[in-house]
C-alpha cells in the first residue's frame, strides 16, 4: 500500500510530517571575536575586536562593537552571541536607569556586577550565550573587573578574556599579568597602565594571526575615576 | 515535569516591559521568577544546551566546582574546598570562592554548577535574614538548610546542579547537612561533595575521628584536599579552609596546591628549587 492510500486508510494514525533531528529549531548563533580586560592600582582597560562572523566563514560585519559603554565608569565587553549580548546590554541600561530613578544616584561598578548577575540567572532556563565582562572602578578608585559564564557566576579578577580567542590570549595574560610560572616574580603586583595597553594590543594582534573570528578593528576603552577612554586601532582584516 | 513548567511559565501580565526589570525587583522571597523557552518542554530544551552531563558537545558550557569536604568535630566544624572552575575541558578559573558566606556563623560550600550555587545560597542568606528579623533569633542550621532544599526542590528536573553542605554553628551545637538540587537533604558528621569527593573520603574516612584538636582537623581537611587536586583533573588551584566556631566562622590563609606536593613529599627534590616560582612560599 502506498503513502497516500495509507493516509486515507488510518487518518489519525500516521504520522504525516517526519522531523529529522537536525531540524532541531537552535537559537544560538555563536557570532565569533574575543574580548579581554586588564585592571590595574587605578584604572581598567577593556579591548574586543569588532569583527562578526555568521559562525561559519562569512563575515557579518567588520565594523560591530563588543564593548558597550553603560554609564560614565563602566563598561560591558562581550563575546559569544551577537543578538543576545546586545539585549543583555538593554537590560543593563534600562536597569541602571532605573536604580537612578530610584535612588537619585549612579549605580558603582560592584552595584551593576551583582546586577548582571541576577540578570543572567534570570535566564537560567533559556541561558543569554554571551560571556560578558564587567569593568569599572570601585568606591576607593581601583580597577574592579568582573568575570561571568552565561547562567551568572561571578568572580571578581584582575585580568580575563572570553571569545574564539580566549584559549590564545588567557595563557599570555597568565603568564604577563598574573605572573605565573615566572621565576622570581612579584605575584601580587598589579601592573602600569601602559604595560597593559601593550600586552592587550600584542594579544589581539597576535590572536588575529591564528583566529579566523578575531580582526579587522579593535576597540579599546580605558575607564578610571576620571571616566572612560575610548581609542580604536587597526587589525589585519584577512 | 509539565506541572512544575506550568507553574513557572510567564502568564499573560509578564509582559516583556515588566521582564526588563531584570533578576533583582522580581526576587521576592521565594518568588523568583525566570523566563522559559516556549514549547512544551522548556526543562528538555535547556537540557540540550547546558547540561554537560548528557549532552557531551552542550553548547553553553556552565562553570563547574569540585572538591569539597566538611567535618564535625570536637572544636566546631572544618569546611575545606579547592578554587578550580572547569567550563568544559577548559580551566575557567583557580581562585573561586566555593564557600559562600552566607553570615558570620553560617556557610555554604558550592559543588556542580557555580551560579546555581552562589545564587540560591545567596538567596538563602537573605531569608535567612529575614528569619532573624521576623523571629528576633538566629536561624538553627537545620532549618537554613531545609530552607534551601526547599527552594531548589521547586525546580527539580529542570536542570539545577548544586551538591551544597551547610556547616555552622547554633543552639544545639556545631552543625551539617548535606543538600542538593536533587532534593537530597541528610545530616551526618563527615561529607565529600564533587568530582574529587571520592578521593578526599579514602583519606578523610582513614584519619578522622571526633576529638581531634583543631590543628589536627585543619591538617586532616588540607590533606583530603591536596589528594582529591592531585588525582582530580577537575580540582586544583588552592585550598580554602574554614573553622566554625560557637562564635562564628574564621577563614584561614590560602595555601597553593603546587606547593602542598612539595611538602607532603619531602623526598622528592626539585632542581633548580630555589628559582622555582613557588620557592618564595615554600621558604614561609
Amino acid at each position: 500500500m502506498d503513502f497516500a492510500a495509507m493516509q486515507k486508510q488510518y487518518p489519525a494514525q500516521v504520522p504525516t510530517e517526519v522531523h529529522s533531528h537536525q531540524n532541531r529549531w537552535d537559537p544560538y548563533v555563536d557570532n565569533g571575536g574575543t574580548s579581554l580586560a586588564i585592571a590595574g592600582a587605578d584604572y581598567v582597560i577593556v579591548a574586543s575586536d569588532t569583527r562578526q562572523s555568521n559562525g561559519g566563514y562569512s563575515i557579518n560585519s567588520r565594523t560591530e562593537p563588543k564593548a558597550f559603554k553603560l554609564s560614565n565608569n563602566v563598561v560591558l565587553a562581550t563575546s559569544g552571541f551577537a543578538a543576545d549580548a546586545k539585549r543583555l546590554v538593554e537590560v543593563l541600561e534600562q536597569n541602571a536607569l532605573t536604580y537612578f530613578y530610584k535612588h537619585n544616584k549612579q549605580m558603582t561598578a560592584p552595584a551593576m556586577a551583582q546586577m548582571l548577575s541576577n540578570t543572567l540567572y534570570g535566564r537560567r532556563f533559556f541561558p543569554y550565550y554571551v560571556f560578558p565582562i564587567l569593568a569599572g572602578v570601585d568606591a576607593q578608585g581601583k580597577g574592579a573587573l568582573f568575570a561571568y559564564d552565561p547562567v551568572g557566576n561571578m568572580e571578581r579578577v584582575n585580568y580575563q578574556a572570553y571569545g574564539s580567542a580566549a584559549a590564545l590570549v588567557q595563557p599570555f595574560l597568565d603568564n604577563v599579568v598574573g605572573f605565573k610560572n615566572q621565576r622570581g616574580a612579584d605575584h601580587n603586583r598589579l601592573i602600569e597602565r601602559d604595560e597593559a595597553m601593550r600586552f592587550a594590543v600584542d594579544a589581539f594582534t597576535s590572536a588575529t594571526e591564528r583566529d579566523i573570528y578575531t580582526g579587522d578593528w579593535l576597540d579599546i576603552f580605558v575607564i578610571d575615576k576620571d571616566g572612560v577612554k575610548h581609542e580604536k586601532r587597526e587589525l589585519k582584516h584577512d | 515535569m509539565n506541572r512544575i513548567a506550568e507553574q513557572l511559565t510567564l502568564s499573560a501580565s509578564d509582559s516583556p516591559n515588566n521582564q526588563l526589570d531584570g533578576g533583582s525587583s522580581n526576587i521576592c522571597g521565594t518568588g523568583v521568577q525566570f523566563e522559559l523557552a516556549s514549547g512544551n518542554n522548556p526543562a528538555a530544551f535547556t537540557q540540550q544546551y547546558t547540561d554537560v552531563k548528557s549532552e557531551r558537545d552542550a553548547r553553553i558550557k556552565m562553570d563547574h566546582g569540585t572538591t569539597t569536604l566538611a567535618f564535625k568535630f570536637k572544636h566546631g566544624v572544618l569546611v575545606a574546598t579547592d578554587s578550580r572552575a572547569t567550563s568544559g575541558n577548559v580551566i575557567a578559573s583557580q581562585s573561586v570562592k566555593k564557600v559562600i558566606e552566607i553570615n558570620p556563623y553560617l556557610l555554604g560550600t558550592m559543588a556542580g554548577g557555580a551560579a546555581d550555587c552562589s545564587f540560591w545560597e545567596r538567596v538563602l542568606g537573605m531569608e535567612c535574614r529575614l528569619y532573624e528579623l521576623r523571629n528576633k533569633k538566629r536561624i538553627s542550621v537545620a532549618a537554613a538548610s531545609k530552607l534551601l532544599a526547599n527552594l531548589v526542590y521547586r525546580y527539580k528536573g529542570m536542570g539545577l546542579s548544586m551538591g551544597t553542605m551547610v556547616a555552622g554553628w547554633d543552639e544545639s551545637g556545631p552543625g551539617l547537612y548535606y543538600v542538593d538540587s536533587e532534593g537530597q537533604r541528610v545530616v551526618n558528621d563527615l561529607f565529600s561533595v564533587g568530582s574529587g569527593s571520592t578521593f578526599a573520603y579514602g583519606v578523610l574516612d582513614s584519619h578522622y575521628r571526633f576529638d581531634m584538636s583543631v590543628d589536627e582537623a585543619k591538617d586532616l581537611g588540607r590533606r583530603a584536599i591536596y589528594h582529591a587536586t592531585h588525582r582530580d583533573a577537575y580540582s586544583g588551584g588552592i585550598v580554602r579552609m574554614y573553622w566554625v566556631k560557637e562564635d562564628g566562622w574564621v577563614a584561614y590563609p590560602l595555601e597553593d596546591v603546587g606547593e602542598l606536593y612539595f611538602r607532603y613529599h619531602p623526598e622528592i627534590k626539585l632542581t633548580h628549587a630555589a628559582e622555582s616560582p613557588l620557592a618564595a612560599q615554600r621558604a614561609a
